[in-house]
């Protein structure tokens, strides 16, 4: 047997003996465990599972063992998660900090910070937060403002990030910020990471028509951040922006891999609401719902054809391009179409009055509308296949 | 099932593309129109493409055919749509040789399958009777009649109907069921109309009048043709649907060509916003189309799904490719504006034949329903 076959049985049999069965299944909302400087856990089995994972180095399996990762080559990384998958264990922790900014850190930062950042996000101490958008600093993320004036041996840092998802339960936030309001947009503008408990910084939870949000609005008045938490160069922000915008893609993959599907199946419930459409308002609308669940079908074929494409060696960067684009928007029409087909029941607000499954198809619905502006809107979607993939020329 | 043409199957799409690019481009078809050729194909382009093996590539080996699969029709398709070529192949060969081999007799297969794959018959099939394609509201009766039948009644939107040497006729005996019944072109009391449609291709319209057959004609038992329909009208579809996802394919770079070098207000036109997000919504649509076209042709070879899961694809397949291709042609028109409305551009004959196409075996609303109705029985 040769060494990654070994390495594979190993895995294979420390996880059936170390997982926990109950651990072993999709997450329901809410159970979610996040590594932070206090971790909540929703029971006993899910910290086992925390602390045996972090004991062999395998939140961060591919990171350098000096900072706490367990080392792995990317060919024994991808044993572990096939075998992970295989028993369909729970991630142990979610943490934007190991999915985002460590790959950055591992990249660009010096070896203090590598050191002093990379090991608690390995021992699952700290929950990171992304400071990007502003508010007036959306879709054109570059014309942001939250400067970062130098003071010597330190930064201060005023202004507002927003959007921020659980900014109000986050211990540390990356951020970017303009340390030279002089230069061109993408020119000025830094990575630093801070202290949520750092005087100054205070966070207000943002309320979103589907009710109560993860996200925040940040805001900072006068904070001081010392110089040794700049990232990379100095007005060099940008292109670490890039980069982590680039992780940012595989870690919701991540979290869509292991949340509990949230996702709704069109024709049984026109089924349910509509068993016997009577004339022809009704059955125009079961018409369009069948549209709706043959372009839902033909996205699933694609995301298939995309999928089989990458493994054939050959370029899916114009497939990827629709991906974010056709899921959110056919998410969209398919509540609006539900919504017509249940009538009153997809309008409850009460939870007395409404079944759960209504319920979470209304709060579906509205949060749909968050869906396509989040994540690069569509607009910007259709500017990014119009310009890279299509090559079509750029407004003189 | 694998979205992804295969080796062989890609081979065979740059020969195709190759042949028909040389021998049946674009302005070919724009010639066949203006000389009104009566068969509404070149007759030497088809004995080629047949000696290159097209007609034979769904049989099996023991009929005379390739064995090799529905899924290789796809490419073909897709360059007859990318230039437009006309040829009888899915009259002939994927509707009509479909039906023979599954619903044939020995005796029926040997005299006329062997011969539409060998090129020396062909043969139609006379479906519809009304403006919209419906194979349930199929009328035609079929009086029995001594050892024979009586067939009186009219087919419209027969594909290559003038000049095939044999027309499948659908009819009812009685209220049981759908047969089919083999004329040959000269049977007394059959006659055929040409129907001339915008696409410029060869329609007919068929008048029966008493048409006397011998019990010989009827293929398979009386009244037990539609499981054998569906199959080959489904490969029709399909086929179909890959001739238009050719045709907007080619449009879409014809389209996106002009939106790089017309130059209107001192710019190209494809700076404009308005039109770059247009063109963006067309390719997702195309890529779409793409997986749906590819999941119905790989569909037709795989035993392994059920009737209604290769009914439901080939619906799906023809739902996305008909309303992808008048969407992109639409648009093509709109885009290049004056001249887009213009005989002299081959945009024009592109709308013509896509609406033809997408009236043919059963337009988008069509196939809408019929999805609706598969999934809403088993949902």
């Amino acid at each position: 047997m040769n060494a990654i076959d070994q390495f594979r049985e190993q895995t294979r049999s420390w996880l059936e003996a170390n997982c926990p069965p109950s651990q072993r299944k999709a997450i329901p909302e809410g159970e979610m465990v996040w590594g932070a400087r206090e971790v909540e856990f929703p029971g006993t089995d899910a910290q086992l599972w925390f602390e045996r994972m972090r004991d062999k180095g395998w939140f961060c399996p591919e990171w350098p063992a000096e900072y706490g990762g367990a080392g792995l080559s990317a060919e024994y990384n991808a044993v572990l998660e096939s075998e992970l998958r295989r028993l369909k264990c729970r991630p142990p922790q979610i943490n934007l900090g190991i999915w985002m900014l460590g790959p950055v850190l591992l990249e660009f930062g010096t070896e203090e910070q590598k050191k002093t950042l990379l090991t608690p996000m390995t021992r699952g101490q700290v929950r990171w937060c992304q400071g990007f958008s502003e508010p007036n600093a959306g879709s054109d993320l570059a014309s942001l403002k939250t400067s970062a004036r130098d003071a010597g041996d330190h930064f201060v840092v005023d202004g507002s990030k927003i959007w921020t998802s659980y900014g109000d339960k986050s211990d540390w936030m990356y951020a970017l910020v303009r340390t030279d309001a002089k230069a061109s947009k993408h020119t000025g503008i830094s990575l630093i990471v801070l202290d949520m408990k750092s005087p100054g910084v205070s966070v207000a939870p943002i309320d979103l028509i589907s009710g109560k949000s993860a996200f925040c609005q940040v805001f900072f008045d006068a904070v001081k951040v010392p110089k040794s938490q700049l990232i990379g160069p100095l007005h060099g922000g940008w292109n670490l922006a890039k980069r982590l915008l680039q992780h940012e893609r595989k870690a919701m993959s991540k979290f869509g891999e292991f949340s509990l599907p949230t996702h709704f199946h069109l024709l049984p419930l026109v089924k349910q609401y509509l068993p016997e459409a009577t004339g022809q308002a009704e059955s125009a609308l079961v018409a369009r719902a069948v549209a709706t669940a043959m372009n839902e079908h033909s996205y699933n074929l694609t995301v298939q054809r995309m999928g089989e494409t990458a493994r054939a060696g050959q370029d899916v960067s114009g497939l990827m391009s629709i991906m974010k684009l056709v899921h959110t928007e056919q998410e969209r029409d398919k509540f609006e179409v539900l919504l017509d087909v249940m009538g009153y029941h997809g309008l409850g607000w009460d939870k007395a009055a409404f079944s759960p499954q209504e319920q979470a198809i209304t709060r579906g619905w509205l949060n749909s509308f968050a869906l396509t502006i989040s994540g690069g809107s569509s607009e910007v979607q259709l500017n990014v296949i119009a310009k890279r993939v299509l090559g079509l020329p750029d407004v003189k | 099932m694998n979205l992804l043409y295969n080796e062989d199957q890609r081979l065979l799409a740059d020969s195709a593309g190759e042949f028909l690019a040389a021998r049946s481009p674009v302005s070919r078809q724009r010639a066949l129109r203006d000389e009104a050729q009566a068969g509404g194909f070149d007759p030497q382009l088809w004995k080629d493409a047949v000696a290159l093996g097209w007609s034979a590539i769904p049989f099996p080996e023991n009929l005379g055919g390739l064995d090799f699969g529905c899924m290789g029709l796809g490419p073909i398709f897709e360059s007859i749509g990318c230039n437009l070529s006309a040829t009888p192949l899915l009259s002939s060969v994927v509707l009509s040789g479909s039906l023979l081999h599954l619903q044939g007799n020995a005796q029926q297969q040997d005299r006329w399958l062997s011969a539409t794959i060998s090129g020396e018959r062909r043969l139609a099939l006379a479906l519809d009777e009304q403006p919209r394609h419906n194979p349930s509201r199929v009328a035609l009766q079929a009086v029995a009649n001594g050892d024979g039948y009586s067939l009186s009644g009219e087919k419209y939107f027969v594909i290559d109907g003038v000049g095939a040497d044999a027309y499948l006729v659908a009819a009812r005996t009685g209220m049981a069921g759908i047969s089919l019944f083999l004329l040959p072109a000269d049977a007394p009391g059959l006659s055929v109309i040409p129907l001339p449609l915008i696409d410029s291709r060869n329609h007919a319209r068929l008048q029966l009048d008493q048409v006397q057959v011998g019990a010989d004609a009827l293929l398979g038992a009386a009244g037990s043709a539609m499981p054998a329909l569906n199959v080959a009208l489904d490969r029709g579809r399909v086929c179909l649907a890959a001739e238009m996802l050719g045709m907007s394919e080619k449009l879409f770079d014809m389209t996106l060509d002009y939106l790089k070098t017309r130059v209107q207000f001192d710019v190209a036109i494809g700076s404009f916003q308005a039109l770059q997000h247009r063109a963006a919504q067309l390719y997702v649509d195309l890529a779409l189309a793409r997986s749906a076209v590819m999941a119905g042709l790989a569909a037709l070879d795989d035993s392994s799904l059920s009737e209604v899961e290769r009914q439901r694809l080939a619906s799906l397949a023809k739902w996305k490719a008909g309303q992808t291709a008048i969407k992109v042609v639409n648009e093509a028109v709109q885009m290049h504006g004056g001249i887009g409305v213009t005989d002299e551009l081959d945009v024009g004959l592109f709308l013509k034949r896509i609406r033809v196409a997408q009236a043919c075996l059963g337009d988008a609303d069509y196939h809408c329903e019929r999805y609706g109705a598969l999934e809403l029985a088993h949902a």
